[in-house]
């Protein structure tokens, strides 16, 4: 819960509720990016960025080499399929 | 090398454990107990048992698994709580599932569920507000959880409930506030602390101001830390040069995820949504003044507490669990009673047990192996 998961993000979903689509391990959902998008600066900037997702919000952009770190760390400590398998059923 | 060779940076890895031995040394001259060093956050505590941090430390440093696992934390009485209204026939209850095998008194929400109340998994609270969408006619609770990490998620969620006018959504509030609790940490006379690894993603959303009091008023360093093995001796270590300098401030190692100031859009919706409560209880800790947020009046209408008419009420952790004694760093996770025996994670008594956060939890999964290999690993790790 505390240790977010890095993803990818796709594509813009809604520009006016802030909602791209991240890729995380393989798996695509909604994110909200409300708390990285900077005001005045079109989402679409977004797409390609690394972000840190904690429970469905990206919270921090990140470069690619943190977020292989990062995905190396969580593997580690077990907690990558536990992310991935809660993100598939919140999904669903 | 069983874990350093394991790390991002093994030569980094071994110049830092070279480092924190010779300052541990120099600073252990005519002292009568450890340096003992807090990490708040449960993910710390996490990352130092699967990488055998404690183990690669010299014995003059003690860490101290502090109260950051918010599950871990939840009360009984709490958990009774959400059972109950998750018992409700008109209810979803949503939650993370970390929090599913929390024991209550009487029952856990996977028992509950088991038995037929309608309990769902979720992944982020907006997966809770859909579900309010899609089911117009049940009533959505969300069981949020967690420190200033997970709480702009859920005031983000609670926004855009009112904007989209969801009346069949609600909000069974257990976030807790971290600055309080270090508080408590420092002002308890069990704890005897030297210093703290601040957390790295409560950080990244409040910034590094709000721990200032921690440096100018107790005197004690901080240093915010990230979570990867090197980060966490890395931070260890800025801690101990300051202690051997006699100084006591705030120092950011996590700076590639951490600003300064924090995360304004997640610090406003904070601010909007939640207010501080009079004080909130923990499990092994008792009530602690101004540590929990509820719903502000302007989204009263979000508060299942106050939609399903919870009453609290306090009920005493079992008498055989010392959560409260290991959460305080009074007793080490194997030394309680019912450790590994009457309590396993896949019978969790006390909820230190339930999460990967969680100490003895992380204790039982990866203790035993770190025992039998200490010394080795230690020989491996110095030379």
């Amino acid at each position: 819960m505390c240790l977010g998961i890095p993803g990818k993000i796709v594509s813009i979903v809604d520009v006016e509720q802030q909602l791209g689509l991240v890729d995380v391990g393989g798996i695509q959902r909604e994110v909200s990016l409300s708390c990285v998008a900077e005001e005045g600066q079109p989402l679409e900037k977004y797409i390609d960025e690394w972000v840190l997702v904690h429970v469905g919000f990206a919270m921090s952009v990140i470069d690619e080499n943190e977020a292989q770190a990062t995905l190396a760390v969580l593997t580690e400590l077990g907690e990558m399929q536990q992310e991935l398998q809660a993100m598939q059923q919140g999904a669903s | 090398m069983k874990y350093v060779d394991e790390f991002r940076d093994p030569e980094k890895a071994k110049v830092l454990i070279n480092e924190i031995n010779e300052i541990a040394e120099r600073l252990s001259v005519g002292r009568t107990r450890p340096i003992r060093i807090m990490e708040v956050c449960g993910g710390h505590t996490h990352s130092i048992f699967r990488y055998g941090i404690e183990n690669i430390l010299p014995k003059s440093i003690e860490l101290i698994h502090g109260p950051g696992c918010p599950v871990c934390v939840l009360p009984m009485g709490r958990v009774d709580d959400c059972v109950k209204i998750a018992e409700r026939p008109e209810v979803i209850f949503t939650t993370f599932g970390d929090a599913m095998r929390v024991p209550g008194s009487k029952k856990s929400l996977l028992v509950a569920k088991a038995e037929g109340a309608d309990v769902r998994m979720v992944y982020s609270p907006m997966d809770a507000l859909s579900l309010a969408r899609k089911n117009p006619d049940r009533e959505v609770v969300f069981f949020g959880l967690g420190f200033e990490t997970t709480m702009p998620s859920t005031a983000l969620t609670v926004l855009q409930a009112k904007k989209e006018g969801i009346t069949n959504f609600s909000l069974f509030c257990n976030h807790i506030t971290i600055i309080p609790t270090v508080k408590a940490v420092l002002d308890s006379p069990d704890m005897q602390l030297e210093g703290f690894l601040g957390p790295g993603h409560v950080s990244m959303v409040i910034g590094n101001a709000p721990y200032a009091f921690i440096a100018e008023h107790y005197k004690k360093p901080l240093v915010v830390a990230g979570f990867e093995p090197l980060d966490i001796l890395q931070s260890l270590w800025m801690v101990l040069k300051q202690l051997e300098a006699g100084e006591a401030k705030v120092e950011n190692q996590y700076n590639r995820i951490v600003p300064e100031g924090g995360n304004d859009v997640a610090l406003e919706a904070i601010s909007k949504v939640f207010r501080l409560r009079e004080f909130f209880e923990w499990r092994g800790l008792g009530s602690i003044d101004h540590s929990g947020v509820q719903l502000t009046d302007e989204y009263l209408d979000y508060d299942a507490e106050t939609k399903f008419s919870i009453k609290s009420i306090s009920v005493a952790d079992p008498m055989s669990c010392q959560c409260g004694e290991v959460l305080k760093g009074v007793i080490k996770p194997w030394e309680c009673k019912v450790f590994g025996k009457a309590c396993t994670p896949e019978v969790p008594l006390g909820a230190l047990m339930v999460s990967s956060e969680g100490a003895c939890a992380a204790y039982y999964q990866y203790g035993g192996i770190e025992i039998d290999n200490e010394e080795e690993i230690v020989e491996e790790a110095v030379s």
